[in-house]
């Protein structure tokens, strides 16, 4: 395997983007379009490198020329490109609806640079393949989320955002912490070669679990699980609708990610501890969640709470640790980013046209808005796993691994609570879409409904594609979980030996 | 060495939990500089504390130090210093905004209802 | 912020162009020693924060009239073009390369694309932590 730029283009071009929109950021037409013109070529660029690793293998870029294992080295394999794939497509979507829905004000301020630094800070973390480089990433993506959590300086934009800094600085903080304490066992940063030398270890050492718990409370934290969860329905609230989709459908998912790279490349040679406790943990994420997404009565809160469940579901498999539960795992963790945007997009329509986020204050919109009450309901039902619809077979597999592994409790509860998910996004349908129209909404907002809904389908079209395609989408797939349950290939791959 | 390490490490980490603790966010600023002060020491006792010298490899297999925990604390300085103004000028806007820099006083409630 | 203390405005005067070298100095030293982009630059904004300590910040705005958030892009693309340069000649991305060359007083001295790179860094430093001191000095 040859050095590969490719590997690192989904990381150049919103970089150079966001650097060249900084020069411009008073002039609004044209940030606008460079920034869709530039997410679109890193939508392609992306799917080229998950071409690339499909036919040739793991990619491999030791930057700077310095060969792994002494220097930084970006690794692309299949989990990795896809989410990489995924995420591009969605600050594709993302950009698209702040053109009509952000505001000058934000435009002026170095909106579309943030979201393109956002999104460098995402790619890279999927990307790389040094522990301390994932922390410098993590630190990109939080750096510019914080900016966008903060920008327009609402009241409850900077209370929510002074609350999100403390929480993530803490866990930065401990990031440094765990990978000094993994640095003075193993003396390396490069993952592969981390994951080489645990390997010769003769005797596993306490100290192993320690750092596994602690970047199990780093990731834990960046991915709102159980019992870590409690900034995130607060912090998600307070930005605009596409900061809100952004934050929801990345940032938890890179958390998720790191965990299911390390515990499966690190901490998988004694499971007894660690992954007994992430079962329990994902399991009572998805009861938190799925209590939050019934109590609730405002529509945004309603999917923010359905976020800590996918949460939950992803990280079941990946405590499982099978085959089967891990590719559910992975089709899940794509599906829920995707579908979670589009939902995202969907409600700030509604909030958009009605005003509000209060459920019991509107209801009947599918008389004026029909097309939006069908993708909706759409994308409702591609959340809840109704097959064949995307979160079907994702959600199966995790539930069959668990199963097969002799965890009947909770598999029977990820099933259950699958109903009551089903509950949640089907009350906005119903109470709010159905029903007689007896109050008229402002007219204002027709112009640009149109135009906002544009990116809400292009998602949901895509997450529909992905449920009717798995079979297509099961070979990439299948790849990933490969590199997932045998390290060995990704130390190959890296190290080269 | 090593030892007084541990304990200089142990009492940042404490005193940062201290001030992490207080209501007052600018106390919570200063308790997370010091925060990443401690991880930035114990990166480098983890590195371990060798005496050797500067990490320029010259062939004649006199020891050299472990280049790599500076670089580590290097980046985490920086990435702290940007953090740490960050959260200083957030702090300074709340202030404004907001009217006080009690965390007690910012407990929202709107849009949990 | 106001400050008329005659002492202070006549000591920054010189002491600004001492700083001012020694950061330059500081700068270049980063290559074999330690120094660097990031020390250089924050020297240099010690400096001009020491400016608006004795002066006021329309002074040394009269002194320095760009934005200083502007300074902060052009910092970042001179390092992600010097790393972005490595693709046109299809090296691994911030690859870099260093020769020596003659130059006229200076002698024999090696000149490194790093450098330029960290030159970036000197300029975000200063464009950063001037953005911050303004965004604080200039409410009051």
């Amino acid at each position: 395997m040859e050095m590969n730029n490719l590997v690192v283009l989904p990381i150049f071009v919103p970089l150079l983007t966001a650097v060249i929109l900084m020069f411009i950021s008073k002039k609004i037409n044209i940030q606008r379009w460079i920034s869709v013109g530039a997410s679109l070529v890193t939508v392609m660029i992306a799917g080229l490198l998950v071409h690339h690793v499909s036919t040739d293998g793991i990619q491999t870029l030791d930057i700077g020329s310095w060969p792994a294992p002494f220097g930084i080295t970006l690794v692309s394999d299949m989990l990795s490109s896809l989410l990489v794939l995924t995420t591009s497509i969605i600050g594709f979507a993302v950009i698209l609806y702040s053109i009509y829905s952000i505001g000058e004000g934000r435009e002026k301020h170095f909106y579309y640079p943030i979201v393109q630094f956002l999104i460098v800070g995402v790619n890279g973390a999927f990307t790389t393949g040094d522990i301390f480089n994932l922390f410098v990433f993590f630190e990109v993506m939080l750096m510019a989320s914080y900016v966008l959590l903060v920008l327009g300086g609402t009241k409850i934009q900077l209370r929510e955002t002074i609350k999100y800094l403390t929480v993530n600085v803490i866990s930065s903080s401990l990031f440094v912490i765990a990978v000094a304490y993994l640095y003075s066992i193993v003396g390396t940063l490069n993952m592969a070669h981390i994951s080489q030398r645990i390997g010769l270890l003769e005797e596993i050492p306490g100290i192993l679990t320690v750092i596994a718990i602690l970047f199990l409370i780093v990731f834990g934290l960046k991915g709102a699980i159980f019992p870590l969860y409690f900034w995130l329905p607060g912090s998600y609230y307070a930005p605009p609708v596409p900061v809100m989709t952004l934050l929801g459908a990345l940032l938890t998912k890179v958390g998720i990610y790191s965990i299911a790279r390390t515990y499966s490349l690190f901490f998988y040679h004694d499971q007894s501890y660690t992954h007994d406790l992430l079962l329990v943990l994902a399991v009572v994420t998805v009861l938190i969640g799925v209590v939050g997404s019934i109590a609730y009565w405002d529509i945004k809160k309603i999917i923010i709470y359905n976020i800590i469940t996918a949460i939950g579901v992803i990280l079941y498999g990946i405590s499982v640790a099978t085959t089967t539960s891990m590719t559910g795992s992975v089709y899940y963790l794509i599906h829920d980013m995707i579908i979670k945007a589009a939902l995202f997009l969907l409600i700030g329509i509604i909030v958009n046209i009605t005003g509000t986020s209060n459920l019991k204050k509107f209801h009947g919109l599918i008389n004026d808005y029909p097309v939006l009450a069908w993708v909706y309901f759409i994308a409702a039902i591609s959340l809840a796993g109704i097959p064949p619809f995307s979160g079907f077979v994702g959600k199966w597999l995790v539930i069959q691994g668990g199963m097969e592994r002799g965890e009947l409790i909770g598999s029977v509860i990820i099933l259950l609570t699958s109903l009551l998910v089903l509950y949640s996004v089907m009350k906005i349908f119903i109470y709010g879409f159905w029903g007689g129209k007896d109050q008229d909404y402002p007219d204002q907002h027709s112009i640009s409904y149109n135009k906002l809904l544009i990116p809400a389908i292009l998602l949901t079209v895509i997450a529909v594609l992905y449920g009717f395609g798995s079979e297509f989408v099961y070979s990439y797939v299948a790849q990933a979980v490969d590199t997932l349950m045998n390290p060995e290939i990704y130390i190959e791959a890296v190290l080269k030996e | 060495m090593e030892l007084l390490m541990a304990i200089l490490i142990g009492f940042l980490f404490a005193s940062a939990t201290y001030l992490l603790l207080s209501k007052s966010i600018l106390r919570m600023i200063i308790g997370t500089g010091l925060l990443s002060h401690g991880a930035h020491l114990l990166i480098l006792t983890m590195g371990g504390l060798k005496k050797g010298a500067v990490p320029i490899v010259n062939g004649d297999g006199t020891p050299v130090t472990d280049p790599l925990p500076q670089a580590l604390i290097l980046t985490a300085i920086v990435i702290s210093f940007g953090v740490t103004a960050l959260f200083l000028v957030l702090a300074y806007r709340g202030y404004q905004e907001l009217g006080t820099d009690n965390m007690d006083e910012l407990r929202g409630t709107d849009g949990n209802e | 912020m106001r400050s008329g203390d005659l002492i202070l405005q006549t000591m920054s005067k010189v002491v600004f162009f001492i700083i001012i070298l020694f950061s330059i100095h500081l700068f270049f030293e980063g290559h074999y020693r330690p120094g660097g982009g990031f020390v250089g630059g924050l020297m240099t904004s010690g400096a001009i924060i020491l400016l608006l300590l004795a002066y006021d910040i329309k002074t040394v705005k009269k002194i320095i009239p760009f934005d200083f958030k502007w300074l902060i892009a052009v910092g970042l693309f001179i390092s992600v073009v010097t790393a972005g340069g490595s693709l046109l000649f299809n090296v691994p991305f911030f690859t870099h390369v260093h020769d020596y060359f003659n130059i006229p007083l200076l002698g024999k001295t090696s000149l490194h694309t790093a450098a330029l790179f960290d030159l970036g860094v000197f300029f975000v430093v200063v464009g950063v932590t001037l953005t911050i001191i303004q965004t604080i000095g200039e409410s009051e």
